[in-house]
């Protein structure tokens, strides 16, 4: 079935987006990343060291997968667009994922640091991504700001709680016109499924592979729930009903 | 004259530029940028761009995150 994801134009048939965080190694995390599926993975900016590493980009150019840049660390919105101008810079995309976070203990979105570096970003020619809390009024104001899509957090980033109020993503993607990709918080395949079925577009998990017992399996196991999700999303569930209906003729 | 880089306060030449810090950091030739003072400094200006005494230049790069 021909069912791609677009995101600013820009197409792609898988529908789990990763992280490279928390790998133990590069050959693990690179396993981890073929058996995933992904076409679209995030970076982290950090100062050079003395030993001038870029093993991650170079994998992600020989694996032939789109490298998005986050902003992760960034506390306020002046450091956000500063950091998005040099992974630009940096990596040549003007795709940025977007986090500014509020303090260390929940890296919860700080939203009014958030919405101010998103308009900063898409008047600058950006291609926003953006993190955001699972809170319908904000996801309207991104979009309605520029914002390419919209990426709701499950639950706190890396505490694999899952999505603590599918409510507010059912909310989110019920008024979006931007691809709801969820974000932070998926802890096993069932809650990547679930993200799918609320009619999610994507989803966007690094941890819950990264830090699995078996990374690869791990991210096998996040590639079949969201294309089982996805199926059963677009397939239209059967109604919740109270009592029970048989399903065989009556004799 | 000195400059902080990445934190580090180093003693440059005088007339040092970006591509001269870059070279010092032994930086990768791609994948990395630079902001001088909080502002970024386009690859094509590295070589151009003097560092001034007290200036503050931060070299960022890619790596596992996200």
């Amino acid at each position: 079935m021909d069912d791609p994801l677009i995101i600013a134009g820009r197409e792609f048939r898988s529908r789990l987006v990763t992280g490279t965080g928390g790998a133990t190694n590069l050959s693990v995390l690179e396993r981890a990343l073929v058996a995933s599926g992904t076409e679209l993975t995030t970076v982290a900016m950090r100062r050079v060291d003395s030993a001038g590493r870029t093993g991650v980009l170079d994998l992600l150019r020989r694996l032939g997968i789109g490298v998005l840049p986050n902003t992760a660390g960034c506390r306020s919105a002046a450091e956000a667009v500063l950091t998005a101008r040099l992974a630009r810079e940096a990596l040549e995309t003007n795709w940025v994922k977007l986090e500014v976070v509020a303090d260390e203990q929940t890296l919860l979105p700080d939203p009014v640091e958030l919405l101010d570096a998103a308009e900063q970003l898409v008047d600058d020619g950006f291609v926003v991504l953006p993190y955001t809390n699972d809170d319908p009024v904000l996801a309207l104001k991104l979009e309605d700001i520029g914002c390419a899509t919209v990426m709701p957090l499950g639950s706190p980033i890396g505490t694999g709680l899952g999505i603590r109020n599918p409510h507010n993503i059912e909310l989110i993607v019920s008024r979006a016109s931007v691809p709801v990709v969820l974000d932070a918080g998926i802890g096993t395949a069932s809650d990547a499924a679930l993200a799918m079925e609320l009619g999610c577009s994507a989803v966007l998990l690094a941890t819950a592979v990264t830090r699995a017992e078996k990374p690869e399996l791990m991210a096998a196991a996040m590639r079949a729930a969201v294309e089982g999700g996805r199926l059963a999303r677009l397939a239209g569930r059967i109604p919740q009903r109270f009592w029970a209906q048989a399903s065989s003729p009556a004799l | 004259m000195n400059a902080r880089v990445n934190g580090v306060v180093r003693d440059l030449p005088d007339g040092a530029t970006v591509a001269h810090v870059l070279e010092l950091l032994n930086a990768p030739p791609s994948g990395v940028a630079v902001a001088l003072d909080g502002e970024v400094v386009p690859r094509a200006a590295w070589s151009s761009t003097l560092v001034p005494s007290g200036g503050v230049v931060e070299v960022l790069t890619a790596v596992q995150g996200g």
